[in-house]
């Protein structure tokens, strides 16, 4: 939709600041911008600052030692692990849930598209209660995993299946709406054409829903590599073994090792910037593209 | 009968392939990562018998922790709608500059892993902190006190209000304003007359999802919190508390409550959305 008769586009405020109408008196926009950025300083930039400020704050020397610290660098390797798997699980099923839910009519979709969200409102500690429910010493196959020697709670399968959980809705809940407003004329039209199902998918709907679908990675991944509650119940926190980085950084920090708790906070904090980084460069792109198509 | 055919009664209309397959994926992964392991809850909170159940979920420690945990997320949320109200409008109605460095860094909550906050917040608010040494003089203590969890519970909400209000400001005509104006409103009058009521939904669903996800969050809030018993405790970690111990029937009798609280949550968000989406025209 394009606004008849503006001379500056969506994202210029300047369409408003020049508008009477539009416009409030300066004194209220400067106490509405003053409390506004008072609040983003204090809520979203100190803390990150800080993870920095802290991490180098007895030097250089102490912040590389702490980061290639060997269960420093063994929390690392399981984090990759970690996102290596759940990630991609959650990308095939996020493509199949997208093209059943948006390109096809049936009942009960929407209730569907709610259950799919689930995770997102169930809390990070329900999460990982409900694999121990089901895998633990106690629980439903408890006997049966320590009959056949197989360890998923306190072992890395259940740090997987706990992130699994917290992630699941990323890629879907991304490509849904993406695919529903793109319709299914494309694909149709391929198919008629006699593009098997794989050819459609792969040349006219993939192109389509690129950015979308890098998009939920993305998020994903950083979830993925971030979550703390859910693998913190699954995990049994054994160092070298169990720990992914967010609970070697609880581990430290709870022995008083704050220097090196932030060293390693501050490589996830990099994470968040490149993720951030990534995802306004998404929008970016996309909007772009929308503009090109206009 | 596949699933294909019960699923979709206009099956002879359908071009496209892999529907069968899709959906069956979907639904089986579905039920196998999601929906089972929830049910585990519900099924093992079935082996209590009602008064077990009932005096586990009423026992003085644990209800202390719902008025802490329901009271400073509603608190942080209310915070939220008002600050990120304003975040919003300064992001979409002025121009300043760093303002697409501001915008993109509030959805840092969103990428930050939540422990990485708590121990940054607990940083700048503990009593040598930057922010804490300001207040200490002040007679304020935040960190190790219910108002740290307070504010780790505003930190993770910050995007949820913005980034609900701040497509609907964008997508508003503003023609609306130029009409109230011209029949002689003035500003605070086109505010509080014509736009808030067309925000409120948006306003309303950030403020739910802000509430929703404070009350389960669990990272950022046990550093800073102090964990006190009866104090400063919040009720996903009396949950991890009775896991320790091996009290496996009492974690899940509080599970059950907020489960029960988060479903709950989900039906007033999803009514609020599509009231949001008829008020204002949008889908979604």
């Amino acid at each position: 939709m394009v606004a008849v008769g503006t001379l500056y586009g969506r994202g210029d405020a300047r369409r408003y600041e020049t508008n009477p109408a539009t416009r409030e008196t300066d004194w209220v926009k400067w106490l509405i911008l003053t409390a506004a950025l008072t609040f983003f300083l204090l809520f979203l930039l100190m803390p990150l600052i800080a993870v920095f400020t802290e991490a180098l704050r007895k030097g250089w020397l102490t912040y590389l030692t702490a980061i290639t610290d060997p269960d420093a660098l063994a929390s690392v390797r399981l984090t990759l692990l970690v996102a290596a798997i759940s990630v991609p699980v959650n990308l095939v099923f996020g493509v199949a849930a997208a093209w059943a839910i948006a390109k096809f009519e049936f009942r009960g979709k929407r209730f569907l598209t709610t259950l799919i969200d689930l995770p997102f409102s169930v809390s990070p500690v329900i999460a990982g209660l409900i694999f121990v429910l089901l895998f633990g010493a106690h629980g439903w196959f408890g006997a049966w995993l320590f009959a056949h020697d197989i360890k998923i709670i306190f072992a890395v399968p259940g740090i997987v299946l706990a992130t699994v959980f917290v992630t699941f809705p990323f890629v879907a809940r991304e490509l849904i709406p993406l695919m529903e407003a793109q319709g299914r004329e494309e694909e149709e039209a391929a198919v008629v054409l006699g593009a098997s199902g794989f050819q459609t998918f792969w040349r006219v709907t993939l192109p389509n829903i690129k950015w979308g679908l890098l998009y939920g990675v993305i998020l994903c991944n950083a979830r993925a590599m971030g979550e703390f509650g859910a693998v913190s119940v699954v995990s049994g926190h054994i160092r070298g073994q169990t720990n992914t980085m967010p609970l070697h950084v609880e581990i430290l920090y709870n022995e008083y090792n704050f220097a090196a708790a932030f060293a390693v906070a501050s490589l996830l904090a990099l994470l968040a910037l490149v993720t951030l980084g990534l995802k306004t460069f998404i929008e970016w792109k996309v909007e772009r593209g929308l503009r090109d198509t206009i | 009968m596949g699933v294909a055919t019960f699923f979709n009664p206009t099956r002879q209309t359908r071009v496209l392939p892999g529907f069968g397959l899709a959906l069956g994926y979907t639904l089986v992964y579905l039920s196998l990562v999601v929906l089972i392991p929830l049910s585990a809850v519900f099924l093992e909170s079935a082996t209590l018998s009602g008064s077990e159940f009932w005096a586990i979920v009423s026992s003085p420690r644990v209800v202390a922790t719902y008025k802490l945990s329901f009271g400073a997320s509603l608190l942080a949320a209310a915070i939220n709608a008002v600050f990120g109200l304003m975040l919003a409008w300064a992001l979409v109605r002025y121009s300043f500059p760093g303002k697409k460095l501001i915008d993109a860094l509030v959805d840092l909550p969103f990428a930050l892993p939540t422990a990485v906050a708590g121990i940054a917040l607990t940083a700048l608010y503990a009593g040598n902190g930057w922010i804490g040494s300001l207040l200490a003089p002040l007679g304020i203590k935040v960190a190790f006190t219910p108002l740290g969890v307070l504010v780790a519970l505003v930190f993770i909400g910050v995007p949820f209000v913005v980034r609900t209000v701040q497509p609907i400001l964008e997508d508003l005509e503003t023609e609306l304003e130029e009409a109230a104006a011209s029949l002689g409103a003035n500003r605070l009058q086109t505010f509080s007359k014509v736009l808030l009521p067309t925000l409120l939904p948006a306003l309303l669903t950030g403020f739910a999802l802000a509430f929703a996800r404070a009350v389960g969050e669990y990272g950022s809030v046990i550093f800073i919190a102090g964990n006190i018993p009866m104090v400063s405790e919040i009720t996903p970690l009396i949950i991890i508390t009775k896991l320790e111990q091996y009290d496996y029937a009492g974690a899940t009798a509080v599970a059950v409550v907020m489960l029960v609280f988060s479903f709950l949550m989900l039906l007033a968000i999803n009514l609020l959305q599509a009231w949001s989406a008829k008020r204002t025209g949008r889908n979604r």
